[in-house]
């Protein structure tokens, strides 16, 4: 067990002019399960085979308990890593599967046997253990993955999307169990994923990334609540944030049409002695509300997940229609077509025109 | 209305798979014939091999007694035997030893300038090999290699190479990136991932490179008949020792050559069963 520390980590693709991470500076406390995530292209998987030494590092240094491993190779980092595809070795059981590292470092058959016996045991393969990966479904193969990191006992466990190849449901039941495990077992988790959704629910602290580059790194209530610009508003959250262009700035309130929004006293004055120009707005669609009073608009679309449903309402802002999306009630009585109200009762979040967050 | 005219379809598609059907058997038989005539003839008296055709005779293995126990020109049976048999093992073994670093240092961890190692290796193919003859007699020669075993394994294997990196780099290009990277993260060191995880995947493409490899130096002929005319030689030129310019030979020859072909068929028998592809089924996804 130990801490994972980037500093300044670069990672330049040979013929590449732009990084794919840049300088990225992150520290992982012991036992923590850190999530990067990120749209595709934005150098989460990169930053984790950088740390797994897969991935060379043209500047800057990566430590794991306290060594530089920059330019130690993968075999040298004490590390386990599930990939997204499962990359079992096909030739081999799945009791070999699990073994091989342990064959690697020249420890003994039988307690080989026995470890690999034990971590079959919490991941429910024991039944498994003499097929080949070819013989099992989609998420046993996972579990032999997982397996295969765990009977190891490393320092750091890397894990690349590995339950993007599940089916939805399994996936829902494994993310829980996979939170579970590595908590049970305290090892130092770095977690890769371009799911939101499991980044918020599996992270103890959640790193997003865009373009190679860290945008907010925060425990996932702190990022939800106040992301520090529009990138990172904008990603994380499902449905997505309601992210609206606004002339403001000055003396200029922020209005949505007719809409005066309220905001924080920091925010206010903070707009206040900027620019006017073209800000940008975000409002969470559980903080607009449907009643009698706010701006006026159309239903378009009413979305119903059963616990909750999200209504699509055009409304008219700065001379032309705009869509926001409204939480409301589970049963809504609410049909396409119908005439409404939006009322705003905040937080709202304002962002500058270069992305950046107004206020704390 | 549609339903009609989709079991037209479903009947005209029918029609035409039993047409192709009866025609690959028709071109399959025609290609296979000489080879069965070839075989049926081992089995006649002379007198009936050089009559008109006869489907129906009085089959005998002196034809095969003979070709195998009199030496007809210069070379016994046994001898050519076990001298292709050394060449063909020694060689094929060596051009696996030499391919199999070659193809991992061209496919899954590229050397710089990889593309341009890959076409000299094709390259050496280029030239015809009687355009190189005369230097290759000279240089066997003067080396004390004219008629020893040891000449054709050398040549044997340097003819191959070439196929046997390009095959194998194909195949190795194949194997799961990621299946590497485990490896690695697991703690194997190269040669624990070539020999637990690349080799195990590659099997049955390195099967199928070895056939080939067999089947090329088994048939060789033209080295075997200009390197070794007189010791060291080969089964195929054994073959040719069967034809006589007195008296009729056509049903010896044709012993001869089922004998011949035989090995070559069994190594293609064998290596089919094991070259049976999706081993890597399983690894991704």
């Amino acid at each position: 067990m130990a801490e994972v520390r980037y500093e300044n980590a670069t990672r330049i693709y040979p013929g590449t002019e732009i990084a794919a991470v840049e300088s990225l500076t992150l520290d992982i406390p012991d036992g923590e399960l850190l999530v990067l995530v990120g749209p595709s292209g934005s150098g989460k998987s990169t930053a984790l085979r950088m740390l797994a030494g897969l991935e060379f590092i043209d500047r800057g240094s990566v430590y794991i308990d306290g060594e530089d491993v920059t330019l130690a190779p993968p075999q040298d980092r004490d590390i386990a890593m599930v990939f997204q595809n499962y990359a079992l070795y096909p030739n081999m059981t799945v009791a070999a599967n699990m073994g091989f590292a342990l064959k690697q470092q020249g420890i003994p058959k039988a307690e080989r046997a026995e470890r690999v016996g034990e971590a079959a045991r919490i991941l429910d393969l024991v039944p498994y253990l003499d097929r080949k990966p070819k013989h099992l479904s989609g998420g046993q193969r996972q579990r032999v993955a997982m397996g295969r990191a765990i009977v190891r006992k490393p320092q750091v466990f890397l894990m690349d999307e590995p339950l993007s190849n599940l089916d939805a449901k399994l996936r829902v039941q494994t993310r829980t169990e996979l939170a579970d495990l590595q908590a049970r077992l305290g090892v130092t988790t770095v977690y890769v994923t371009h799911d939101q959704v499991e980044a918020m629910t599996m992270g103890h602290r959640v790193a997003v990334l865009k373009d190679g580059i860290l945008q907010q790194v925060d425990r996932p209530r702190t990022l939800y609540s106040h992301p520090v610009n529009l990138f990172v508003a904008g990603f994380i959250g499902s449905p997505a944030m309601n992210l609206v262009e606004v002339d403001a700035g000055g003396a200029n309130g922020v209005r949505l049409g007719s809409l005066a929004l309220p905001l924080e006293e920091q925010v206010t004055r903070d707009l206040a002695a900027r620019e006017p120009g073209a800000y940008t707005v975000g409002v969470r669609p559980e903080h607009l509300r449907l009643g009698s009073e706010g701006i006026a608009g159309q239903v378009t679309v009413v979305e119903e997940l059963g616990s909750e449903s999200y209504v699509h309402v055009s409304i008219e802002h700065q001379g032309g229609p705009l869509l926001l999306v409204v939480r409301a009630e589970g049963e809504t009585m609410i049909q396409r077509g119908d005439n409404v109200q939006v009322a705003c009762r905040g937080p709202v979040h304002v962002f500058a025109p270069n992305g950046e967050r107004i206020g704390a | 209305m549609r339903a009609g005219s989709a079991g037209v379809e479903v009947g005209k598609n029918r029609a035409v798979s039993f047409a192709l059907g009866l025609l690959s058997w028709v071109v399959a038989l025609v290609f296979f014939f000489p080879i069965f005539w070839m075989v049926l003839n081992g089995f006649k008296e002379e007198i009936d091999a050089n009559t008109d055709p006869k489907l129906l005779f009085d089959p005998t293995w002196d034809r095969f007694d003979e070709v195998t126990s009199q030496t007809q020109g210069l070379l016994g049976f046994r001898e050519a035997f076990m001298n292709s048999v050394w060449a063909v093992s020694i060689s094929t073994i060596l051009v696996l030893v030499l391919a199999i670093p070659a193809a991992y240092a061209l496919a899954i961890r590229p050397v710089a300038k990889w593309r341009d190692v890959l076409f000299f290796f094709i390259s050496t193919k280029f030239l015809p090999v009687v355009a190189a003859i005369l230097p290759l007699w000279i240089i066997a020669r003067e080396l004390d290699l004219l008629n020893t075993r040891l000449v054709l394994i050398i040549l044997y294997t340097a003819m191959n190479l070439p196929l046997a990196v390009w095959m194998l780099r194909s195949f190795f290009s194949e194997v799961p990136k990621e299946l590497i990277e485990a490896a690695q993260i697991d703690g194997a060191k190269l040669r624990g991932q070539i020999t637990s995880v690349i080799l195990p995947i590659v099997a049955p493409g390195l099967a199928a490179t070895a056939l080939l490899c067999v089947i090329f130096a088994w048939n060789e002929f033209f080295l075997a008949v200009q390197l070794n005319p007189v010791d060291g030689s080969t089964i195929p030129i054994w073959v040719t020792s069967n034809v006589s310019t007195r008296g009729n030979f056509l049903a010896k020859l044709s012993a001869a050559s089922t004998l011949a072909t035989l090995p070559v068929v069994l190594a293609g028998w064998v290596a089919q069963k094991r070259m049976i592809r999706g081993l890597s089924m399983g690894a991704i996804k």
